[in-house]
């Protein structure tokens, strides 16, 4: 049994391994040397990604508190390649000196916070999931306000932390409500008693409401932009892509297991939350000058998409949503990647900086096109493949209105998009961004990314292996 | 042979370029490049000949297949008919001639270079593909780098045209996708084997009301790049902002995407619905015709002219292939490979007269014919050509058509007909007014006086495209003959269903 639990719980305890030994390390290591723990921590991590990939036990522990199977292991791979790619991107970023004393606090916080997640996948009940999605949000707002000394930075921490209390709280009172109906917090309990109960329809409200929060679905998206802004790159990077990532993948099980029973009531909400997610992120996103607060609104719509996988209730939709996020990660990082990059070399975040870029820096100016071609789903990097999936999903089960809806939305964000395309190749520009060599960290990161972003598309095998572990509802 | 080599070749020319360091061992790697590609392009046309002599009937040619993502049944198939290889063997002389006409651009050589090689692929790919998922990625690729060539080296108001053209035909191809996904969820009645193969799609039969709901989304889809009134608007803008080699391909080929995307995906692929919205995208395409004409007469810019020339032509296009018979069909296909030429050609002159004169208002240069007289005699061939002067490309295809077009008895075609051959005189009309403005009178600067005629590398671009102009003119049956036999599954299908 002891033995059952390391085993099927593997990714969780590498995880809270890894992230004490970087504490212990941090205590015995002087303040001139403290620089060596990004690599030894992007080294250690780099183990924990691959040993995610070994095959491992499935099944169910504290009486199914805790379940893992195939596509929840596939999930939580996928989360970890996402942290290790911030984590290489963060390296630079962190040997600024005003981050010196706090360098191991900050791998420590995000792999507890990818501990939460973790949890928050493989819960099989309410109790689970509650506390792995207050595990995986409390210290993001302290992430989020890392940079405490700049203002926007602390406000970016106060805002988050106070509106996931909200919502949480909220989602708690949900839970509540499907507890005093149902007797149960188990999800397995709770799929048999589901009904028309209209306390349940209630719960169900307030539960997506909670998630959506997360997911920064309109309308709970109004924290996103200023969060997303004031807190430091990498952490906005973490937010949009991997705590997203996160929040959908849970989201998807739930609705695909727990709330089975009523899923024509789901498959409405979900229906008008996509059309709203879809436009009003990318009509916003148009305004944005500030890159950072840009990609926040473009990844709310993206979030909209994504749901046009999950709305469509089958193996294909699940396989759609957990590919596209796979995909999502590589092509988010990559603009990330550059946006951070040139951030902490020259310390500009403004649309009009990167005028002419493409004339000092050809090869961040190649990379930032192609990751956003891949966020507009434009053949034939991977992002197309990903979108097609999703509108093949939400096409196949008659949700045609809704597709064609979701096209004409990728040809706003394809507009807003291009202008940054403008920016760099067309536009001319006194001073731009001067040229500079990126480090060694830097390049791979960006390297892994376009790697996956020109890969992950024509590599079947990625998507049907996906679609092996995937289940319908 | 593989038909794979003509979208590896263009990908090696571009692997090629990445490792040249100046302009002038760039533009000669795309030459050979493109070179090969032409070469290729002639052996497949002979090999298919050949084949056909020694009684192959099969649909297409040359079929591959491979599986790509198993579960969703999304193949790479590739094959060809002699419609696919007409369309080919324009994309080749039309690339290598733009590159021979873009042969002096210097700024960022490498990066027009491959942006117009990487353009070429998906054309080259997307005339290949049997496989509608395929098909649709080499369509985009085709599309995107326009963005980046117009935007970058075009002139005017190039930013704003870059724009309109990318989001108008992106947003096309968008409602294409939809379409495309509605055909392939309704290629299996018990819905077990859904396929995107279009040879096995055009063997079952789409209900009727998902035809009705899915082939106008087709139709308009490729339709936008054939320059469909009333989404037509992207072209003048475009085309008159893009660098020269931009617009010979985008005029030249890129619009032949649409017209042979409409027929042979949403029509053959949906033949009832198609005759039933005949009648009312014929009445669109009617205005295309005189509407594109009627533009270009009062345009002032060369290139407005041409552009708005080719929304008449192409619109000619999109109305022979909706009389759905085998005459006017066979037009609409030889319109595509004669305008294509023709404009190409068009485009090449422009471009080069502009580059000496610097201007393109007609009314500000005059009497070219006695400084430039090879550039201004190429002219005035094209020119004819545009207007159907028999014994040029023209003539054919707009005889066919026209022909074609008035075997229907009933008065809605035949007034429709009569109306689009209207574009015949107006033609005559902006095209003999340029040549007398621009070629012909005094002239009007005196700088004028000391241009230089054309370079070798001009002459070979211009004469290679009048010689096939020239060639199809003459001997039009070696062209419809290629064509008429692919044809005939696609009227086949259509009259199957005694429509008419």
């Amino acid at each position: 049994m002891n033995t059952d639990l390391i085993y099927i719980m593997r990714h969780e305890f590498v995880l809270a391994f890894v992230a004490v030994l970087i504490l212990i390390t941090d205590i015995f290591t002087r303040p001139d040397k403290k620089k060596k723990i990004r690599t030894m921590s992007i080294v250690l991590f780099a183990v924990v990604t691959a040993v995610g990939f070994v095959p491992a036990k499935t099944g169910v522990l504290f009486g199914g508190m805790y379940e893992s199977d195939g596509i929840r292991l596939m999930m939580k791979n996928i989360l970890n390649i996402g942290v290790l790619l911030i984590f290489i991107q963060s390296h630079n970023w962190l040997g600024h000196t005003d981050y010196k004393e706090k360098i191991s606090e900050f791998y420590v916080i995000t792999l507890f916070t990818l501990m939460g997640m973790n949890f928050l996948i493989s819960s099989g009940d309410f109790l689970m999931f509650y506390i792995g999605i207050e595990l995986a949000t409390i210290p993001i707002a302290s992430l989020a306000a890392y940079d405490k000394i700049r203002n926007k930075s602390a406000e970016a921490g106060i805002k988050l932390i106070l509106s996931s209390a909200l919502s949480s709280g909220i989602m708690l009172w949900g839970i509540s409500m499907i507890y005093g109906t149902t007797g149960s917090v188990y999800f397995s309990d709770i799929t048999a008693q589901m009904g028309n109960n209209s306390l349940q329809v209630l719960a169900f409200i307030f539960i997506f409401a909670g998630i959506a929060f997360k997911i920064s679905l309109v309308p709970f998206h109004l924290w996103a932009a200023d969060v997303y802004e004031g807190s430091p790159v990498t952490v906005t990077s973490y937010l949009s892509v991997i705590s997203k990532g996160a929040a959908v993948f849970i989201f998807t099980i739930v609705l695909y297991t727990v709330f089975r029973s009523i899923a024509y009531l789901w498959k409405d909400v979900i229906y008008i939350t996509a059309i709203l997610t879809m436009t009003i992120g990318n009509l916003f996103a148009i305004r944005q000058k500030n890159l950072k607060r840009f990609l926040a609104f473009s990844s709310i719509s993206q979030a909209g998409y994504i749901l046009l996988g999950v709305i469509s209730g089958t193996q294909l939709g699940m396989t759609s949503v957990v590919y596209y996020i796979l995909v999502y990660i590589f092509s988010n990082l990559g603009a990330f990647g550059v946006i951070s990059v040139v951030s902490a070399m020259t310390g500009k975040e403004s649309m009009d900086d990167y005028d002419g870029m493409y004339k000092t820096n050809p090869g961040l100016s190649l990379i930032m096109t192609l990751s956003l071609f891949s966020l507009a789903g434009i053949p034939p990097v991977a992002g197309f493949f990903g979108k097609f999936f999703l509108f093949t999903a939400a096409a196949q089960q008659g949700y045609y209105i809704l597709v064609i809806i979701a096209v004409l939305n990728t040809i706003i964000s394809l507009y807003y998009y291009l202008l940054i395309v403008k920016a760099m190749f067309i536009n001319s520009n006194e001073q731009p961004i001067s040229t500079f060599k990126s480090d060694f960290y830097t390049k791979l990161g960006l390297l892994i990314c376009v790697a996956g972003i020109v890969m992950t598309g024509f590599a079947s095998m990625i998507f049907e292996y996906i679609r092996t572990l995937s289940f319908g509802l | 042979m593989n038909l794979s080599l003509l979208v590896l070749i263009p990908v090696l020319t571009i692997t090629a370029m990445l490792f040249c360091k100046d302009y002038k061992q760039i533009r000669v790697t795309a030459a050979i490049g493109m070179g090969i590609q032409l070469l290729l392009a002639i052996t497949l046309l002979i090999l298919y000949i050949l084949q056909r002599k020694a009684g192959n009937s099969a649909e297409m040619l040359f079929y591959q297949t491979h599986i790509w993502y198993e579960s969703l049944n999304i193949r790479y198939t590739v094959g060809v008919d002699g419609i696919s290889i007409a369309m080919i063997m324009l994309t080749s002389i039309v690339v290598i001639t733009g590159i021979f006409a873009s042969w002096e651009v210097k700024d960022q050589a490498k990066e027009f270079f491959i942006s117009l090689i990487l353009l070429s692929t998906g054309v080259f790919g997307f005339f290949i593909s049997l496989d509608l998922f395929t098909m649709f990625l080499f369509y985009e690729l085709a599309v995107i780098p326009m963005y980046l060539l117009i935007g970058i080296w075009g002139s005017g108001p190039k930013e704003y045209a870059a724009m309109k053209l990318t989001l108008m035909l992106m947003g096309a191809s968008a409602i294409l996708l939809v379409g495309l996904l509605g055909i392939y969820l309704n290629s299996s009645p018990g819905g077990n084997h859904l396929t995107f193969n279009i040879l096995e799609i055009s063997k079952v039969h789409i209900p009727i009301t998902a035809q009705r709901f899915f082939f106008p989304l087709t139709f308009v889809g490729f339709g936008v790049l054939g320059a469909l009134f009333p989404l037509h608007t992207w072209s003048p803008d475009g085309h008159s902002s893009a660098p020269t080699a931009v617009s010979m391909l985008h005029a030249g080929v890129l619009m032949k995407l649409g017209g042979y995307g409409c027929f042979r995906v949403a029509m053959f692929l949906m033949p009832e619905a198609a005759s039933e919205f005949s009648t009312f995208f014929l009445v669109l395409t009617t205005i295309s015709v005189v509407y594109g004409a009627f533009g270009a007469i009062m345009q002032k810019d060369l290139k407005y002219i041409n552009a708005y020339s080719s929304v008449s032509h192409c619109g000619l296009v999109l109305f022979a292939l909706l009389m759905m018979n085998r005459t006017a069909m066979n037009g609409a296909i030889i319109q595509m490979i004669s305008h294509g030429l023709m404009t190409a050609l068009f485009f090449a002159l422009i471009g080069m007269i502009y580059g000496r004169t610097h201007t393109r208002m007609i009314n500000e240069m005059g009497g070219l014919m006695k400084v430039i007289p090879f550039l201004a005699v190429c002219y005035v061939i094209a020119g004819l050509a545009s207007l159907g002067l028999p014994g040029l490309s023209g003539f054919v295809a707009e005889m066919t058509i026209f022909f074609g077009a008035f075997q229907h008895t009933d008065t809605f075609h035949r007034v429709a007909t009569l109306v689009a051959t209207a574009s015949i005189v107006i033609t005559a009309v902006y095209i003999l007014r340029v040549v007398g403005i621009l070629l012909l009178g005094p002239i009007k600067n005196d700088h004028f006086l000391h241009l230089k005629d054309a370079r070798w590398y001009e002459k070979f671009s211009t004469v290679a495209l009048i010689s096939a102009i020239a060639f199809i003119g003459i001997a039009p049956y070696f062209l419809s003959s290629l064509i008429n036999a692919s044809l005939k599954p696609i009227i086949d299908r259509i009259s199957m269903l005694q429509i008419f």
